[in-house]
């Protein structure tokens, strides 16, 4: 065991190594590539993976012939999970390594974080995670879900095949499942949701002792109504949640948790057996059977030289979003942001599981929903996916505060915060 | 394919003989399925599921209900059991068909192999091969459905475990069916909790018999319950409609069922008081356990060790280490890591303490730096040797499920485990500091280093073996939490406040101080949790101890007879 990983090392600074021989030796014709991903620090388990992904599209695409004949480069940076050292590498990538265009990112904060020095410098980046939407820059390409392609379907879901009546509404504190669930909240209540047949919940991240908890959700439950729990707890701490679900015998058929940030990546290292049958959804799963995706699943494998890595909905999105920008290079003949910006809208890419993707003129993707299983081998079964594609909202229908902002960023409108109503742009795009 | 291995002037003979070939197959399954068993209702059974391979969700449900439909008429006691065997195998996504006869199949583990077993007639088919055989799927419904089949077909079940469950079931859905069915095993149920269980649910639908006085009678049979359900049907009869006008029209009914409730919500939170102790001890348990290796290196030694954390974490990989080398052997496995993580983290100790620490005695600062540095480089290590993934550390079947006490209080196993690990550790860490050797040195260098230099004690072993055991017992804590939550990187950095504050509250240099402050801060913590939220829970706890420290700078049980450096 300790051999492969020992190899794994080696192989790693040997490609750290070519990496950087390859920037000595075609130095003037490439495409500069940015990777903002984490590899240390607490978000490294999740980040990692896409920065993989991205080293492999590249590989790929050069192996095509690169783009607009030239091959690409990647400049892999680590923003080591410290939210400004985000800002900071983005500076780095934009004015000293002169990117062309930028994979990065997971969480919300980090996102954040970098959005000012990305307009400012005006760079491109293509964020591949499932947000909480409320924003729509001019710089920025959101290839992950809104919550109207994975929290609102979920609730459909619940409500009408499961005939959920009462909700549990449980996150981490931060600013995804805060915003989230106030969407949620407020989508509930004018579904006819009454308040005291919804109970919020919040827990501070990596929370382990999920004790109390529980057995007010149990109780909560026990009203005689179907409940369920819409869980917008992050990564990590869904794993002691599910045990102490499990231990204190709270099946998935009484109460049903839908979570939204569960997915193979993170099931691949954990015991299942408390899990199965609760649910999750996403745009992507690894069982979803078509050729493009079992073509996708052989490459990965090949490349990643681990045949018992997953993929997962991230990957897919930093799959499509990747592929969305090659052809906006292609098709703008220029790798100028202003001009791939404006012909990446209207851009269509094929989905891993079937279908085509297209990119919205408010910079979100029309993408399929789907709601999964969880399988005690870790993966998930599809049971139930929307008819169509879904158009990714950046501003929600359900929130006061945004009902009547829409992102456009066509000509003439060109603005991210534009309101209908007043016929006004707020220039405040975040 | 088949057609093409043919010789070309074969003629219309093959063609016939291909005809004969392929109706033979198509029927053969069925001439196979008669001749398979010998009892001609199971045989009727098996023919009856060999629809089940390859039908959709909607198409199982219809063949289960089916199927127990015909096993009810049958009335043959065999039956039962062979259904609700494979209703149950079903249930836990353990049934198997082979992909080439279409068989049913239950996957079993026997002595660490996986073996295929005949559900019809538990006839053992040997060894599973994976390639051969394919799991037939089931959803939330479809579970839903298989659960309360299998209630109906248990509810006169020999054992008095599975009736009772079975009763537990079919009580949540008083459909006429299982009402009917609870009516019969009434009278022929011998057992009384069992009984107790059945007049239970028989009253909860007398609620809604026309008649009020039956009402009223099944109201008094269900004060002082605490079954979920009926406190659920009660406030409901409680409750008025959108126009106002009660959901039970008589009062009499009315006053006692809210007699009937009071009595049951003061029970209920008798009981629920008993559960946050319950949970505020363990969540004090896990704070003593990773609180108490740090009292003996920080408390003892003085030594601010941040490193304290990934001590931890190298006892939950430890445990995930040896799982994976005796993957059939989950429960040994965590045992064994017991010892196995003392010694890991142990040494590490030694060699910190030997390595850096020793050379930084006397400065706080540097040795907390130092120590700081040391964990990042731990933690980067375990990531590149192990990946930055979370670790996969089973638990063992002994410490899955509850003690359930009545249905609002039960006790999981886990949580019971470890407080027992946590207060035996404890207990042999407080022995081995008063009643040995080793805790003899320790606590005489510890109040006098030069004192017990002059006596002859070499001080600098005792400071190895103080840190060594300090790392060790926080090894044992990793051995604890790999049972809890993740095992990984970042395990560690979860606990090191929290062992701090634990230490600091508890008074410096006690163990008793530690005991006392862990399970104290646990129990804070799990009372305020319900009022406050579990993140406001935790600042309150933090100010309050700030408080209390600016009052008593050495915490609850101050080292008394020790010079403060």
């Amino acid at each position: 065991m300790n051999k492969s990983y020992l190899k794994n090392i080696i192989a790693s600074a040997t490609l750290l190594g070519s990496i950087s021989f390859a920037t000595l030796t075609q130095a003037a014709d490439t495409i500069k590539v940015g990777v903002l991903h984490s590899l240390s620090g607490t978000m490294a388990i999740s980040e990692t993976t896409l920065k993989d992904t991205v080293l492999m599209m590249i590989e790929e695409q050069n192996k095509k012939g690169g783009v607009l004949g030239k091959q690409l480069e990647p400049v892999v940076v680590d923003p080591a999970s410290n939210w400004p050292l985000f800002a900071e590498k983005t500076r780095e990538l934009l004015s000293k390594d002169k990117v062309d265009v930028i994979f990065g990112c997971w969480t919300s904060v980090s996102r954040k974080s970098v959005l000012p020095v990305i307009e400012e410098l005006n760079g491109l980046m293509f964020y591949p995670v499932q947000y909480e939407g409320e924003e729509s820059s001019k710089n920025v390409f959101y290839t992950g879900a809104a919550p109207n392609q994975q929290a609102i379907p979920a609730v459909d879901y619940l409500m009408n095949d499961l005939g959920v009546k009462r909700w549990v509404l449980a996150g981490t504190d931060y600013v995804y499942p805060r915003t989230t669930n106030k969407i949620l909240e407020a989508y509930l209540k004018a579904k006819g949701v009454a308040d005291k047949d919804i109970m919020i919940n919040y827990t501070p991240f990596g929370h382990s002792d999920w004790q109390g908890i529980v057995s007010d959700i149990k109780k909560f439950g026990s009203a005689g109504k179907q409940t369920a729990v819409v869980s917008t707890i992050n990564g990590d701490a869904n794993v002691p949640f599910y045990k102490e679900l499990g231990n204190q015998g709270v099946s998935a058929e009484d109460i049903p948790v839908v979570a939204f940030s569960v997915g193979e990546e993170e099931l691949s290292g954990i015991d299942t057996k408390p899990l199965v049958g609760h649910l999750a959804a996403w745009n992507y799963f690894q069982s979803v059977e078509s050729d493009a995706n079992s073509a996708f699943i052989k490459q990965w494998k090949a490349f990643i030289k681990d045949p018992k890595r997953v993929t997962n909905d991230p990957m897919e999105a930093t799959y499509i979003g990747f592929n969305m920008w090659v052809k906006a290079v292609e098709k703008a003949g220029t790798t100028k942001v202003d001009a791939v910006e404006q012909a990446l809208i209207g851009i269509t890419s094929p989905n891993l599981t079937g279908g085509m993707a297209v990119m919205n003129k408010n910079h979100h993707l029309s993408k399929p929903v789907l709601i999964g299983e969880i399988q005690d081998d870790g993966q998930l079964e599809v049971v139930w996916e929307t008819d169509g594609l879904v158009v990714g909202d950046a501003w929600s229908d359900f929130l006061p505060g945004s009902k009547d902002i829409i992102a456009d960023w066509t000509k003439p409108t060109r603005c991210g915060n534009y309101n209908v109503k007043t016929s006004k742009c707020s220039g405040q795009n975040f | 394919m088949l057609l093409k291995t043919l010789p070309r002037n074969v003629g219309l003979h093959s063609v016939f003989a291909l005809l004969g070939i392929l109706l033979f197959s198509a029927i053969s399954p069925s001439v196979l399925a008669e001749s398979r068993y010998k009892n001609p209702d199971v045989d009727q059974l098996a023919k009856l599921l060999s629809d089940l391979p390859g039908a959709n969700f909607k198409a199982s449900a219809l063949l289960i209900k089916e199927a127990e439909g015909f096993v009810k008429q049958a009335a043959n006691p065999e039956l039962d059991e062979v259904l609700s065997g494979l209703f149950g195998a079903y249930l836990k996504g353990k049934l198997y068909f082979n992909k080439s006869t279409k068989q049913l199949l239950i996957l079993e583990e026997l002595d660490g192999k996986l073996s295929l077993k005949d559900p019809f007639n538990s006839a053992l088919l040997g060894e599973a091969n994976k390639k051969e055989i394919k799991k037939i799927r089931v959803n939330n419904r479809l579970r839903k459905t298989l659960r309360k089949s299998i209630a109906r077909l248990t509810l006169f079940h020999p054992h008095q475990e599975v009736r009772l469950s079975a009763v537990d079931q079919l009580m949540q859905k008083l459909s006429d069916e299982n009402v009917s069915l609870l009516k019969e095993a009434q009278e022929s149920e011998k057992s009384k909790t069992v009984r107790e269980k059945i007049d239970v649910a028989l009253a909860l639908f007398a609620l809604d018999h026309a008649d009020p006085a039956i009402r009223k009678q099944a109201v008094t049979t269900l004060a002082g319950n605490m079954e979920p359900a009926v406190k659920a049907k009660l406030d409901t009869m409680l409750s008025v409609n959108e126009q106002g006008e009660h959901l039970e029209p008589s009062k009499a009914v009315r006053m006692e069922a809210q007699s009937a409730l009071a009595s049951i919500d003061l029970k209920r939170s008798i009981y629920g008081f008993f559960e946050t102790v319950f949970f505020g001890l363990s969540l004090g348990s896990v704070l003593l356990l990773v609180a108490i290796g740090l009292s003996i290196t920080f408390g003892v030694m003085g030594v601010i060790n941040m490193a304290h954390g990934e001590l931890i974490m190298l006892g939950a990989y430890t445990t995930y280490v040896l799982q994976s080398l005796m993957p059939n052997h989950i429960g040994l496995a965590v045992l064994l890591s017991i010892p196995a993580a003392f010694v890991v983290s142990g040494l590490v100790g030694v060699g910190i303490e030997r390595g850096v620490i020793q050379f930084l005695k006397g400065r706080p600062l540097e040795t907390l730096l130092a120590t700081f540095g040391i964990s990042l480089i731990l933690q980067q290590a375990v990531r590149t040797i192990f990946s930055p993934l979370n670790r996969q550390v089973i638990t063992p079947e002994w410490m899955s499920g509850a003690l359930q006490i009545n249905p609002v209080l039960s006790l999981t196993y886990n949580r019971l485990y470890v407080i027992l690990f946590s207060l035996i550790v404890f207990t042999l860490l407080l022995l081995i500091m008063k009643r040995t050797v080793l805790g003899l040195y320790v606590r005489a260098v510890s109040q006098n280093r030069d004192m017990a230099k002059a006596m002859g004690i070499r001080s600098e072993w005792v400071d190895a073996m103080t840190f060594g055991l300090g790392s060790g017992v926080a090894g044992l804590a990793g051995v604890a939490l790999s049972q809890l939550t993740n095992v990984g990187p970042n395990l560690g950095q979860a606990y090191i406040i929290d062992s701090f504050m634990v230490v600091v509250f508890g008074g410096v240099g006690n163990l008793w101080g530690t005991l006392v402050g862990g399970l104290s801060l646990g129990v804070a913590n799990k009372f305020l949790e319900p009022a406050t939220g579990a993140v406001l829970a935790k600042i309150i706890v933090l100010v309050a101890l700030i408080l209390f420290i600016q009052k008593r700078p050495s915490g609850l049980f101050p080292q008394k007879g020790r010079s403060v450096e």
